[in-house]
């Protein structure tokens, strides 16, 4: 056992190499907890259940888009009977208040990037370019 | 193996009317639960009818470009290779070639005219368009899907009235005043007037025409024969721009 000094320093490095993302994200703070976006508190009810919009609220939007857009239908019977203009900045936004707390905390996180926003307009960003 | 020929042809027969039938009764569930929407525009062809005459009363006016500006976040680019326009002014000579005749025309002849898309009920934008972002509504508009435009431009070579624009630069950092309840548009992405389809659909008029003092514009249904734009046209002679063209323009100039 003369190589025991140099057995032992390759092992620990060895470990230290092989572990080194775990390191790496210590270091940086990042967390495997999921994104927190931000619920509107005054109102409870969406157009769909929590669980639907959780997986497919793009498809809904997708097809509010093309119905309001190409086949002129404007309001949405959402499941528990009541009527919604199908509208983004309207209709969503208007108890989605944070657009950054609530739209880009998930998409941020999912390192996705919708280009609704390119042209549809966060009123909050109209309110700062005004004031 | 104890089926005989018998047996397997009633079998097989027995089988296809079944599906024939299953298919039949799908087909009509289908059509049953998508009942046709939209039954307000089958009766409607917009219309715009322009009296130049009141028009022309307040020369410096631009009340009817200010206001679509406005409500439809369009940019002003400074430069004018870059213009964004969906209601403009142009001399009459330019926006009539076709009216030659020089004597009869002298009151209007270098008098700046208000033009705009022509809502065509043949559009040839419509015919060009590769992926169908611009398209004829059943009421006549002619509409725009920017969610479709790949900015390819061949609606903007179709038009002979020069309508529509072209967003050669992000639009957003050139508009004054953002208006969050219309969208804007975005680089690369061709635009156009689309009768205030957004403020119709709320049951009100197109913008320019609330902002014009003069009321020299008239907006209304012209399947309707009641309607002030039918009685207009009955009443008194009118013009479209390039109607030897073929595209059936529905922006009238009453002379």
């Amino acid at each position: 056992m003369r190589d025991k000094g140099l057995i032992f320093a390759g092992l620990v490095f060895f470990l230290v190499l092989i572990t080194f993302p775990v390191w790496y994200d210590l270091a940086a703070g990042t967390t495997s907890k999921g994104p927190d976006p931000k619920l509107p508190t005054a109102e409870k009810d969406c157009v769909a259940p929590l669980e639907y919009m959780r997986t497919s609220h793009m498809d809904l939007l997708l097809s509010w888009r093309d119905q309001v857009v190409r086949q002129d239908r404007l309001t949405y019977k959402a499941f528990d009977g009541k009527t919604y203009d199908m509208r983004l900045t309207g209709t969503c936004l208007k108890c989605h208040t944070n657009k950054e707390e609530f739209c880009d905390r998930c998409h941020t996180y999912a390192g996705v990037a919708p280009y609704c926003w390119e042209c549809h307009i966060d009123p909050a960003l109209a309110q700062r370019s005004r004031g | 193996m104890s089926i005989d020929r018998r047996k397997f042809l009633g079998v097989a027969a027995g089988a296809s009317a079944l599906v024939l039938a299953g298919k039949a009764s799908v087909d009509a569930l289908a059509s049953g639960s998508q009942p046709k929407q939209g039954g307000s525009l089958a009766n409607t062809r917009w219309a715009m009818v322009i009296d130049p005459a009141k028009c022309l009363k307040d020369k410096g006016c631009t009340a009817c470009i200010a206001a679509c500006d406005k409500v439809h976040n369009i940019p002003d680019f400074k430069n004018p290779k870059h213009v964004v326009k969906w209601i403009w002014k142009e001399p009459f000579k330019d926006a009539f070639p076709e009216q030659e005749d020089e004597y009869t025309i002298e009151q209007y002849k270098d008098k700046p005219f208000i033009l705009m898309c022509n809502h065509c009920n043949n559009p040839p934008c419509v015919r060009v368009c590769p992926t169908q972002a611009t398209f004829r509504r059943e009421d006549g508009i002619v509409m725009m899907d920017w969610h479709r435009c790949i900015g390819c431009r061949y609606c903007m070579a179709a038009c002979p009235y020069g309508s529509r624009s072209f967003n050669w630069l992000d639009p957003r950092p050139h508009i004054a005043h953002l208006d969050p309840d219309f969208p804007t548009r975005t680089k690369g992405v061709v635009e156009k007037c689309t009768f205030c389809e957004e403020r119709l659909a709320r049951g009100e008029g197109p913008a320019c025409v609330e902002a014009c003092e003069a009321k020299a514009m008239v907006f209304g249904n012209l399947d309707d024969p009641d309607s002030e734009v039918r009685q207009l046209l009955k009443a008194r002679f009118s013009i479209r721009r390039n109607p030897e063209l073929g595209t059936q323009p529905e922006v009238y100039y009453l002379v």
